[in-house]
Order: C-alpha cells, then structure tokens, then sequence
C-alpha cells in the first residue's frame, strides 16, 4: 500500500500539530540561517549610502553634488524657494541696490505671526483678564518679558522696514512697467501693516493704547457722510450709535467690544488679508519680471516716443 | 536746557522707532544718492560717446569681459537672505533683552494721559489735527495719501529711470517724493513725537514740559481779517481763496512743469496731467496751512455750516 500523503496520519503514523510546527520552524531556521548574512550584508551596503535609500529619495528629489544643475533644482524644486528664480543679474546681490527692506519685511511678519501665536496662549481678550494676561506675561511665564518685547519691537521694525522698502521702490523707479500693479498691491500692504500695528495697539489695555486707540478711532466720527460729526452725517442720520464709529469699536466707547474687535482683526483677520495680499505680491514680483534691477540705464537720446 | 525731559522723550521705549527711522533714512538716503550720482556720471559720459555707448554694460559697477551677467540664487542670494535673517533675528533679541515694551496703568477712561498720542507712525496725522479739522486730516488726508501714492506708476509716465538709482533723470518724480516723504510725514511725525507736549503745545526740544502752562493765543478765521461777517459771504469768500490758491498754483507749476520738464508734459494725457496737478497742489496746500497757522494765527480759510478748511 502506498503511502499516503496524508497529514491525517498514515500507516498508524500519526502526525500532531507540535511535530508539524517543529519541522516548519526548522525549515524556516535553516532559511533564515542561509539569507541572513546576505541579507545583512545587502543592508550594509544601502546604509552606507543613505542618499540611495527609498526614505531619502522620496524626501528629495535630486542630487545634491554641486554642479550648476543642481544648483538650480536646490531652488526650483524646493515648495520655500521656489520664489525665486534659478538665476538672477550678477548686481542684484548687492545690498546697495535692494536694501533687503522688502525679504527683511517678510521676515519680520514671520517673526510677528510665531511670537504672536505664542502670546495668544496667554491672552484672553476681555476687560476682566487681558491687563493682568500681560502682567501674568511679563512676571510669570517664563521668557514672557522677552516674547512681548520681540513681538512690540518686530511690530515697529516692520513698519520701518516697509516704509525703507517704498522708499527705495520709489527711487529706483521700480514702479514703472511693468510693475505698476504690484506697486499697488505693496501700497495695500502698508496699510495693512500699519492696521496690524495699530490693532495690536489696544491689546495690552493699558493707558498708552486706550487713549492711541480713542485719539484714533474719535477720527472715525468726523468722516464725511458716515461719522455723526462729519460734513454732512448728522444731515444723513448719523448718530454716536449708528456711525462708522461704531461700527469700528463695536459700541460708543472704548470698552470690552473694542478689545474683541482689535483682537480678532489683530490675530485672524488682517493677517489673513495681509496674507492673500502678499502672495499676490511675491508671485507678480517674478511674474514682472523678477526685481528691477539693477538694469542697464537708458539714455534720454535712445527713448523713442510714441507718435500722438 | 531740561537734559532730562529731552532723555525722557528720546528714550521713552515707543519713541525709539522714530530715532532709529532719522539716522536710518539718513543712511539709505546716502546710499541712494552715491549710487545715483554715479549713474548720473556714467549717463552723462555715455550720452557724449555714441560709441562707447554700443559696448558699454551700462552699470556703474565694473564688469570684466567672461564675466557672466547671471549667478545662481543658490548660494549667491540664499546666503544673502539667510545672513539677513540672522542679522535681523539678532537686533531684534538685543533689542528686546535691553529695552522692555511699555505698559502704563490699566486702561482708564476717566484718566485722560496728557498729551494723549497715537502709535508713532500717525503722529503725522494726528500732528495735522492742528491745522485742520478731524475729517481732514483724520480721514480725506489718509485716503488721499493711499489714492495718491497709488496712481504714481499711472501719472508717471517718464521712461527712463526704472531699475537704477538716478537723479538727473526724474527730478520730478524724485523732489516730489522726497517732499512728500522726508519733508511732510517723517518731519511731521518728528514734530509730533519729539516736540508736542501736555496740551499738545508747542515745546522746544530741551524745554520743561509744563503741564500748567496756558498760551493766550488768539486764532482768527481768514474772513474775519477782511472784517466778512455773515455766513453767505464767508462761504463764497473760502470758496474764492480756497479756488484762487488751486488756480494760482496750479498755474504757476504749470508753466514750470511746462517749461522744465517738457518731454514729460507731452507724454502725459490730461487726465494723468490733472491728477498730477491735483495731488501736487493739495500737498504744497499742507505746509502754507501750517504755515499761515503757525505765523498768522489764522485757523480756517472757509467756513461754512457743514464744514470747514
């Protein structure tokens, strides 16, 4: 009788689970025991070269030795640099030329937009809590002082900066075709970066900002046709209640709806304006062009002028 | 000379934006005007060489033949960007490691602060308050600084000078901007950080800020000097004066735009030559306000029951 290929057992055989297992587990040793060192091996020698590896490949996209080529990928392929060109004129490095005001500018807002973030952790925006927040801020959190004060001066060197950055936009006629449109969103920006500051102004709730705000704000009622005390708004049914004022503060005085207010057009709203406004900006920046120059000057003797 | 109230003023931590904006500008605009008087230098030798005109690279800076015009961003600008960063990230500690943002007393609307000042950046506006009234100078001076600094590459329609520091080519273009830059806002705010005391009174730089003092000053309105009294008249005597003065100086800069700058005048349609003129007169308005305010005493010009100038 032939044997039967039978796990059920056989000629009185009987094969268990446990003997089955045992002779698998060998099998499998046996195996493990030949690939293994091969397989170790192999490991070694893709370690050894870590820029080979699937994880590094799939973070970056090319090589890095240094040949023009991947000097250009470094940036293009990169979602933070991709701003900028591959190449630029060989005088735009310059400091003299740029000042750096407009990338010094940007920079700044980033700094504002971390330690911003950081102090909203300890800021609540209600006339109970936000002075004693500040005090909380200045005497208890640790580098409290230090995070006001970056978040105070960065604030006012962001307004210096884009006051410089116009400034030299101006004088070097950067304006000019095909730039007349970015010129404008830039001039939005300023003013959304003096609002920023502005509205930051009340938050600490103390003196200087109460009363900066209310000088400000008391503006607001002589407006033209909108304020009650303004040409023609008490002839338009303007009153303290229903003005433009009003509307700005939340109420007829500087209160808690006033600090609500600046807060959320501190922290969420103007941000987020000023921040659509600005990828515009950096976008027609390299859609015009790239930056200005320096470029070639031309000659009054070489303009050719339209016929009229 | 009170050297303390000038050191209380100077360092008061909001003020020190504005001291480091003087010496700042101070320094860009020496930068700015080296590298324009060497542009213009190299403009006028090129204009004078037809020649040398055809192969020269046109910048002030050298430039050697194998040179190659274009550099890669990566490392030539990164580092630059990267090296900025630092720069800034490290004013910015010191900064703040030194000098403590300030805080006051808590808000109190019963407690007015004396003088009460706007962030240093309005202190132009607030400065203006002075010489005219709120809706001027609080909101239609705003806006026309916005519409007007917004229609420069619209009304500006000279050619050259678009990319390179230059003077000779936009005098125009760059005396306005500097007037109205320099002259109006960062003076104005000067004036307003560093000299407005209690009251919003007039106090030298190194004078006492005396909370007590009064000045007995009598302001009188333009219509009352020529002895006009009823209302009608004052409002048809502003109009007059106020149209007079747009008249006058707009035919004075005229004829010298015309004169000075007649290649521009051509190119410029008439609706880019009113604006222009428009914007240009209402800002030379500003500093004869100030002045017939601060000289004569003379407060407004017009007066009429809905508003006045």
């Amino acid at each position: 009788m032939p044997e039967e290929k039978n796990s059920n057992g056989g000629n009185g055989k009987p094969v268990g689970l446990l003997s089955r297992s045992l002779s698998a587990i060998k099998a499998a040793a046996s195996s493990l025991k030949k690939d293994l060192p091969s397989k170790a091996k192999q490991q070694v020698d893709i370690i050894s070269k870590p820029t080979k590896t699937q994880v590094y490949t799939s973070i970056f996209r090319h090589k890095h030795d240094d040949t023009p080529r991947n000097r250009a990928l470094g940036v293009l392929s990169n979602v933070f640099l991709h701003l900028h060109p591959a190449k630029i004129n060989r005088d735009a490095v310059r400091y003299s030329y740029t000042w750096g005001m407009g990338g010094i500018t940007f920079y700044l807002f980033i700094v504002l937009t971390f330690t911003g973030v950081l102090l909203m952790f300890y800021y609540h925006p209600s006339k109970v809590q936000a002075f004693r927040d500040v005090l909380y801020l200045e005497h208890d959190v640790p580098f409290g002082k230090l995070l006001r004060n970056m978040h105070r001066w960065a604030a006012h060197l962001m307004v210096i900066a884009v006051e410089l950055h116009m400034f030299r936009v101006f004088l070097t006629g950067s304006y000019k075709k095909p730039r007349e449109f970015n010129w404008n969103v830039g001039v939005i920006l300023l003013v959304l970066t003096l609002l920023l500051s502005f509205t930051g102004y009340l938050l600490p709730d103390d003196q200087l900002g109460f009363w900066a705000v209310t000088v400000g704000t008391n503006m607001a009622r002589a407006t033209p046709l909108l304020g009650h005390e303004g040409p023609f708004g008490a002839q338009l049914g303007m009153t303290p209640y229903n003005d433009v004022r009003f509307g700005l503060l939340g109420g007829s005085i500087v209160d808690a709806n006033a600090l609500l207010r600046s807060y959320i057009w501190h922290c969420i709203g103007i941000p987020i304006i000023a921040a659509v406004f600005m990828i515009v900006h950096f976008w027609r920046v390299r859609k015009d062009g790239g930056i200005s120059g320096p470029a070639a000057v031309v000659l009054e003797s070489e303009v050719k002028e339209a016929p009229r | 000379m009170d050297w303390k109230q000038l050191w209380e003023i100077i360092s008061a931590p909001d003020n020190v934006p504005i001291v480091a904006l003087i010496p700042l500008l101070a320094f860009y605009l020496y930068l700015a005007w080296r590298q324009a008087s060497a542009n213009d230098q190299l403009i006028a030798q090129l204009e004078g060489d037809a020649a040398l005109a055809k192969t020269h690279h046109r910048k002030a800076w050298p430039f050697q033949p194998g040179w190659q015009k274009e550099i890669h961003v990566w490392p030539f600008l990164l580092r630059m960007e990267f090296l900025a960063a630092i720069i800034v990230t490290i004013i910015l500690m010191v900064w703040s490691i030194t000098l403590n943002a300030p805080l006051e007393e808590p808000a109190n609307p019963n407690l007015t602060m004396n003088p009460a000042k706007a962030p240093w950046y309005f202190l132009g506006l607030q400065e203006m308050l002075v010489y005219f009234d709120p809706w001027i100078a609080g909101v239609v001076m705003p806006t026309l600084i916005i519409f007007g600094l917004m229609i420069i590459p619209y009304i500006d329609t000279n050619p050259l000078g678009g990319g390179y520091y230059t003077w000779k080519q936009r005098k125009f273009a760059i005396g306005t901007f500097l007037f109205g830059f320099i002259v109006l806002w960062v003076s104005m705010i000067f004036i307003g950080t560093f000299i407005r005391g209690p009251g919003w009174q007039w106090f030298w730089p190194g004078q006492t800020w005396d909370h007590n003092r009064l000045i007995y000053e009598v302001n009188r309105d333009l219509p009352d000097i020529f002895g006009i009294t009823s209302n009608l008249a004052k409002g048809i005597f502003g109009a007059i004066v106020v149209g007079g003065y747009y008249a006058v100086a707009g035919l004075i800069v005229h004829s010298l735009f015309w004169r000075y700058n007649p290649k521009n005048y051509q190119r410029m349609s008439l609706l880019q030559y009113s604006l222009m003129m428009f914007f240009f007169i209402t800002m030379l308005g500003l500093p004869i306000k100030i002045a017939i305010r601060l000289l004569f005493h003379i407060k407004y010009v017009w007066i009429t029951p809905w508003f006045n100038i």
